[in-house]
């Protein structure tokens, strides 16, 4: 005479979930692994060591490490400082910083790049400015130039993570510290920053993957520094043909890489565990004369410099080319010839892609985080973490994953839609469904029993009670992850075709055929729609409580 | 309707823990019904086996006849109010008490005249529209109290509803609680560790512990008739002081460590020399400023002046420690260090047996219908 109810809907929800991984997140893991070491039929680690004999390619892997390294560090040093004078003083435009800040590290990754080459390319405004004053040795291109992108690119990341953890601490805890001694610098060191250490190794770990995985930016500035996404892509669209096992070699190498620094993330993290939650949080104050004109000028430049590229961008996407020659005037010409160029193919394909995977993504990551709150055991787990896989995955690794079990029977996907939003679903999965599964956490159970026990069934009750609970916070993340799909890149480029096409994957495209004017127009259309996008977050999220 | 609910051989067990071994019990149709206990006694375990909450290992759960072991909880026709209220955040509160009477397609009843007539009954129809982070606790739990009667349950079951609220509101809210279930007159299962709020709303309290009932009866029988020590020391306050008994010329007495005795007219036939704990109130005891040549002799070591009693703090020559309740009259206070002599109310006092059990006529203690039919 037991009760039987484990056995009710959400088994089925679980092993549903389960087969869904297991074909498109497993499966071509899998297939990639096999492929990387296996020739002809045989077992071989022929291609790992082509890998490390060759200087070209395991100095790739160095340096994509060296550049991710280099841009966490920058964007930490550029990104505390920043967060904490906009959090403990009063600043002019606050809002306005703050949206500009969302804003510039929502932009497509390589619409920075691509604005930086027309500023400071060969041919650059500021390189000829610069040569008419004498400066003349000084590059764009290169190591150096890709760190300054993806730092300008991705310190807002840091600030976002950084305002929310300042806004944790507790006034009275710095007033304790104060009254024992310790002010200023020191305070800032021993107090400030072990108290958000936590969060910023999280960011750290973000801004690392992020610029480890970043495809847009090296491809166009990077002039012959090698770095491991651009091989990937090398070998995927090889002069000598496609190279699929020496591609899916390095894809394993790569994610041993992001795997190992994500472990020592979480050693690091695992130091630091405690939880804070402000009663009395730190009210801003304002700064003395000079600290204050300091403080503007710091954060207002840093945006400035930030949103520089966008603006640029829409600036150009008005100017007279011919060919890819700059031409003096301003027209809608560029708009014209987009549109001759599938601007609204792309446009459609940006659409469709975007809505149907965050769909697909928002109804797993809610089931997933059901799961694993209110279900507890092995198997779901099992399934949380299997999801979470992709965030040590940069996009070419799915790209590439993706291709190899997909292009063959049983599957053939190569060419589609689907494979598009299958590879953009596994990419944002740990994301949304780490978002999900926080807004889950909150819910306390009794909620839903309290449902129940009014006489609503466990689908009703989830249906009415738990996911509009669950909303904010789900929509929220979703936004994000909205934008973010929009101005995806590196998995995409391997699966596109003409077809399929979308605006990011059209401005990549017109770059490649030398029409900068019209890569300028898609890469602004993108551009505003992160604006908009943004403007309804903006709605639905309490202003300042962004997590990405 | 409102039903009897029947338990018999209940079984609980977590994995390899058995938190509730064998239980049975009894609640009449219409009862206030507390379950008391210290956390971990398996009380909010048991509620949420009637629930349907918890899984049940092993037993019968019946409301009337019906078995409901392995009925999901939404067919069960439960009311419940939880410890955090539970209220939908999400809603307002009109929305949130229509909740259930739109998911029980058989109540044929005009949702928002009964909506009203419980948001009334409760007091809180002034705040129908509101949403409910603008009300304070006490509102919530009005809130959940309608929200769970609307549907005109056959149980109203509540897991320490009033546990989150402070000692003011409490008092007011469990005077609510008793008056609403009164009116309603549905048969309430209510769970509470705080044996004041028990003794306050309940027709019967079960005193349970480590997964079984110790003592289940009124109120007034639980105080004065404790079952077991354990019982004697959870319900209020007790001093436990050693003593035996000693039988001479047909007279059975108890007899202290420093050889003070007495007789207990209500207590059962004893061995001669059998060793017994007498539980005795603070206010159980009488304390005299004289020395006597009848009583137990102590030093006050301290006192404290509460208004209508005075409580003192004793060192017994047995070297026990106690405090003793007495009504404060004019005049001084007995200072510490006053050396007094004790002397205990043979009628009210307890007599339990080494093993803890009471040995005294008159403890009420039945859980099942089998065992009044017997105890007839």
């Amino acid at each position: 005479m037991t009760n039987t109810k484990k056995q009710d809907i959400w088994t089925y929800v679980s092993i549903g979930l389960a087969a869904l991984f297991i074909l498109f997140l497993v499966f071509p893991l899998g297939k990639l692994l096999k492929e990387a070491v296996y020739t002809n039929g045989e077992f071989s680690l022929d291609a790992f060591v082509k890998f490390f004999q060759t200087p070209y390619y395991y100095t790739s892997i160095f340096n994509s490490t060296k550049v991710a390294l280099t841009v966490t560090a920058l964007s930490l040093l550029l990104g505390i400082p920043f967060s904490y004078f906009y959090t403990f003083f009063k600043m002019r435009g606050k809002k306005v910083l703050f949206v500009l800040v969302l804003l510039s590290t929502m932009s497509a990754p390589f619409i920075g790049a691509y604005a930086w080459v027309l500023l400071m390319g060969n041919s650059g405004l500021i390189t000829e400015f610069l040569a008419k004053i004498g400066i003349t040795d000084f590059s764009i291109y290169g190591f150096g130039g890709i760190v300054f992108v993806q730092s300008m690119k991705l310190f807002p990341l840091v600030v976002i993570y950084m305002n929310g953890a300042f806004k944790d601490i507790d006034n009275s805890l710095l007033e304790a510290a104060e009254s024992m001694n310790c002010t200023g610098l020191k305070k800032f060191k021993e107090v400030i920053m072990s108290l958000t250490m936590p969060t910023i190794l999280a960011a750290a770990l973000l801004v690392f993957m992020r610029s480890f995985a970043d495809f847009g930016t090296p491809v166009l500035i990077g002039r012959g520094y090698s770095t491991f996404p651009v091989l990937i892509y090398q070998q995927f669209l090889g002069e000598n043909g496609t190279d699929y096992h020496f591609a899916s070699a390095i894809s394993v190498i790569a994610i041993l890489v992001t795997g190992l620094i994500f472990i020592i993330q979480k050693y690091a993290t695992n130091k630091f565990k405690f939880t804070i939650n402000a009663m009395h949080p730190v009210q801003p104050k304002k700064a003395k004369r000079f600290q204050n004109m300091f403080m503007h000028g710091f954060n207002y430049i840093l945006v400035a410099l930030a949103m520089l590229p966008q603006f640029y961008v829409i600036n150009m996407s008005f100017r007279n080319y011919r060919n890819s020659i700059l031409q003096p005037g301003y027209s809608l010409v560029n708009y014209q010839k987009a549109m001759e160029k599938d601007l609204f193919r792309s446009l459609g394909n940006t659409l469709l892609i975007s809505v149907v995977t965050l769909t697909v993504v928002i109804i797993i990551a809610v089931l997933i985080a059901y799961l694993v709150v209110r279900r507890k055991n092995a198997f779901n787990n099992a399934i949380d973490v299997v999801s979470m896989l992709p965030y040590v995955m940069p996009g070419g690794v799915i790209g590439i994953a993706m291709i190899i079990a997909f292009s063959g029977k049983p599957f053939y996907l190569t060419g589609t839609i689907a494979i598009m939003v299958i590879a953009l679903v596994i990419r944002r999965m740990p994301f949304t469904s780490r978002s999900a599964t926080a807004a889950m956490m909150k819910i306390p159970e009794s909620i839903e029993e309290a449902g129940i026990s009014l006489g609503a069934s466990k689908l009703q009750t989830f249906v009415k009670v738990t996911i509009p609970m669950m909303s904010s916070g789900i929509i929220a993340g979703a936004v994000l992850s909205w934008v973010s799909i929009i101005t995806e890149m590196s998995s995409g480029v391997m699966l596109y075709n003409n077809k399929t096409i979308t605006l990011t994957l059209s401005a990549y495209a017109a770059i490649n055929n030398g029409t900068y004017g019209v890569a300028a127009v898609f890469a602004t259309i993108t551009t505003i729609f992160t604006i908009i996008s943004l403007v309804i977050y903006l709605k639905f999220a309490k202003t300042e409580d962004v997590s990405v | 309707m409102s039903v009897e609910i029947s338990i018999r051989n209940a079984v609980k067990r977590y994995g390899e823990n058995t938190i509730i071994e064998d239980l049975s019990l009894d609640v009449k149709n219409g009862e206030f019904f507390t379950l008391l206990g210290p956390s971990g006694c398996g009380k909010t375990t048991l509620l949420r086996m009637i629930a349907g909450f918890n899984t049940i290992e092993g037993g019968t759960f019946k409301f009337n006849d019906t078995l409901i072991n392995i009925m999901n909880p939404e067919k069960r026709n439960i009311g419940m109010v939880f410890q955090n209220y539970a209220i939908f955040p999400n809603m307002s509160v009109r929305k949130n008490v229509e909740f259930g009477l739109k998911h029980k397609k058989n109540l044929k009843v005009d949702i928002k005249e009964e909506t009203n007539k419980f948001l009334k009954l409760v007091k809180v129809d002034g705040y129908a529209d509101r949403m409910p982070d603008r009300l304070s606790g006490g509102q919530q739990q009005r809130v959940a109290l309608a929200r769970a009667l609307v549907i005109k349950p056959d149980v109203l079951l509540m897991d320490e509803p009033l546990s989150n609220l402070d000692a003011k509101l409490r008092v007011e809210m469990r005077t609510v609680i008793k008056e609403i279930q009164r009116e309603v007159g549905i048969t309430t299962i209510y769970v509470t560790h705080d044996q004041e709020e028990a003794m306050a709303v309940s027709d019967r309290i079960a005193v349970m512990k480590d997964g079984v009932i110790r003592h289940c009866s009124t109120p007034q029988k639980i105080y004065q008739r404790p079952a077991d020590v354990f019982v004697a020391t959870f319900i209020g306050k007790s001093n436990l002081l050693q003593a035996k008994v000693v039988k001479e010329n047909d007279t059975q007495y108890v007899e202290f460590l420093n050889g003070y005795k007495v007789v207990f007219n209500d207590m059962k036939d004893a061995n001669h020399e059998e060793k017994v704990t007498i539980s005795a109130r603070p206010e159980e005891l009488t304390v005299h400023k004289e020395v006597q040549k009848d009583g137990i002799k102590g030093i006050v070591k301290d006192s404290v002046f509460l208004g209508l009693n005075t409580h003192y703090f004793v060192d017994l020559e047995t070297n026990e420690e106690i405090e003793i309740i007495q009504e404060s009259e004019i005049g001084e206070i007995i200072q510490p260090g006053s050396e007094i002599t004790l002397t205990i109310n043979t009628k009210k006092a307890n007599v339990f047996s080494e093993d803890g059990n009471s040995l005294m006529h008159g403890v009420d203690n039945i859980t099942t219908k089998e065992q009044a039919d017997k105890a007839l």
